[in-house]
């Protein structure tokens, strides 16, 4: 079962969804940009941050901040305790089955690092292979290399097909006994492809490989259940779901991540230090090193809370709504093709127009005050595949309307203008 | 405000669909490749050198409005030029297009359409790829092309 069926099936809360009154809770989106109200459809690459993830942060630094898990004093133990809280809500958020199963890091980026260079560096040897799709980001491709060029390993990646869906058989004749793990993402940022990961983790599991699922796409849009994935391990990013930048979480299984090295030496990820032995800390502090981002850590409790008010399955239902208007819509539109069209997708329209440069179209937009992506969204893998240099996209998030979905095709005839 | 007509000026969208000395010349004896993985855009130059001179230039590749037409008023301003002239001219373009210094509109003649660019600060290096790979093909490792 795919995990928009899982969101969708949840119950709905009575409220009706009010996307006005969702709208008024982001301050930005009240900005006018080149004279135009903000049309802002670049969610993919950064969502926008509600009052409230915003309070939160300077709530902290007004009457919270101090350093966590060091001090006996009020401050200390109070960030203390809401940075563990926080670790709480961000375990609940994709059911995590322990608080210690969440790693704090920077973002999806190097949560992935962390499981390349940890797990990779103990598990991957010379003649070994790790698997990956046609369909990863930059950052769940170049790790694996790394690490591949370091041990003397193999990257595999398994295709997909036109539509941008995984060829599942093709996958799973690539997991072998030299397989040491396989790294998918969940939702492709450049074709929002979701890819049944459920599925290829029960694949691979059959094998006794084990997979780390790229979530930075999903979880700003599907209810993610690890424990029912069964994945080993699971990255994301805050600021793709209404959270500041700088902050992200890698899951892992307890057992997997206590039979891990540690992934950066320094303060807090140590028991006991001597100039002839060091003891780690207990995980996940064994791969926390230094003063963690205190604030984006309490910052993304909010935005977590934010959204759980709102309710995932009533967002997922908005932004699939959304994007078969914008489909229907863009797609409609005299010279324009859309790359990605895979059956299970979400919140990302990526399109080119023909005789017309997406450079182009994106400084066109622009004018118009639409925010969208333009180049190969860091996976020219995907762009190659295609046979394209670039594509626009754009990509929704909760408060965006079918009135900013009118108004980028209304954008999209101005470009033919212009190049007409 | 900007405006869009200052960037997309006619002759730049009359460049960029039909581009001048889109080729790769016969005799070419040196050539650079560019290119910009911002955006994907991705040039060739050729060039065909007699002693200083820029005696026959092409280019081939793929980018959008801005650097491809920007690469075929190069073509077109650089042939028969020295390279100590295609550097000059180089150097007064960059000043156009970023707006820094005081391009010399004379000097320039039809380059001059590219003034609108200053105001798009990011289209920049759309602008200026081509002439980049003008000035590695120019002074680079004089490698020579395998047609030669």
């Amino acid at each position: 079962m795919s995990a928009t069926v899982v969101a969708r099936s949840e119950t709905l809360p009575a409220l009706a969804f009010d996307v006005e009154k969702i709208r008024a809770d982001f301050p930005i989106l009240r900005e006018k940009v080149r004279g135009h109200e903000l049309v802002y459809l670049d969610n993919a690459a950064t969502s926008q941050k509600p009052q409230a993830v915003i309070d939160a942060i300077v709530e902290y630094y007004e009457t919270g901040n101090a350093n966590i898990h060091r001090g006996v004093h009020f401050l200390s133990e109070k960030a203390t305790e809401d940075f563990e809280q926080a670790r709480q809500t961000v375990q609940r958020l994709v059911n995590a089955a322990d608080a210690s199963e969440i790693v704090f890091v920077r973002g999806t980026t190097e949560g992935i690092n962390l499981v390349a260079q940890s797990y990779g560096g103990s598990n991957v040897g010379a003649g070994d292979e790790v698997v990956i799709t046609a369909m990863e980001h930059h950052s769940n491709i170049v790790p694996w290399q790394m690490l591949c060029e370091q041990k003397g390993a193999r990257l595999r990646v398994a295709p997909m097909n036109d539509r941008g869906e995984l060829l599942l058989d093709e996958y799973e004749k690539l997991l072998s006994e030299r397989t040491k793990l396989a790294a998918i993402s969940h939702v492709s940022n450049a074709l929002g492809t979701i890819n049944p990961v459920k599925r290829m983790i029960a694949v691979a599991h059959a094998k006794g490989i084990p997979v780390l699922v790229d979530g930075a796409q999903a979880v700003p849009h599907l209810a993610v259940d690890v424990q029912d994935l069964d994945a080993d391990f699971y990255a994301f990013s805050a600021h793709k779901m209404y959270g500041p930048t700088g902050v992200g979480a890698v899951y892992g299984k307890k057992a997997l991540l206590e039979a891990m090295p540690p992934y950066q030496g320094g303060g807090d990820m140590i028991s006991s230090v001597t100039f002839e032995k060091t003891t780690w800390n207990k995980v996940p502090h064994k791969f926390e090193a230094g003063t963690p981002d205190m604030a984006g850590v309490i910052g993304w409790r909010a935005a977590v809370e934010y959204m759980n008010r709102v309710g995932v399955a009533r967002i997922a239902a908005h932004e699939h709504e959304l994007l078969e208007y914008a489909t229907q819509m863009v797609g409609a539109l005299p010279g324009v093709r859309i790359v990605g069209t895979a059956k299970e997708k979400a919140s990302v329209l990526s399109f080119v127009i023909e005789d017309v440069h997406p450079h182009d179209i994106g400084t066109i937009l622009d004018q118009e005050g639409i925010a969208v992506r333009t180049g190969h969204h860091c996976a020219q893998p995907v762009m190659e595949r295609f046979g394209i240099p670039a594509t626009v996209r754009a990509s929704f998030a909760m408060y965006n309307t079918r009135e900013e979905v009118d108004a980028l095709a209304h954008g999209i005839r101005k470009v033919r203008e212009v190049f007409a | 405000m900007p405006e869009l007509r200052d960037l997309y000026q006619e002759v730049i969208l009359e460049h960029s669909k039909a581009p001048r000395n889109y080729k790769e010349p016969a005799h070419a004896n040196h050539r650079a490749e560019g290119y910009n993985p911002l955006c994907g855009d991705r040039f060739t130059v050729f060039l065909e050198m007699d002693g200083d001179v820029v005696k026959d230039i092409g280019f081939q590749g793929a980018g959008c409005a801005i650097s491809k037409a920007s690469a075929s008023m190069m073509t077109q301003t650089v042939k028969g030029k020295t390279k100590a002239e295609a550097h000059r001219i180089f150097e007064q373009f960059h000043e156009l297009v970023t707006g820094h210094g005081h391009a010399s509109e004379a000097e320039l003649g039809k380059l001059a359409v590219f003034s609108g660019v200053s105001e798009f600060p990011v289209r920049v290096k759309c602008a200026t790829l081509a002439w980049h790979t003008l000035e590695a093909a120019l002074e680079g490792k004089q490698e020579k092309v395998s047609t030669e």
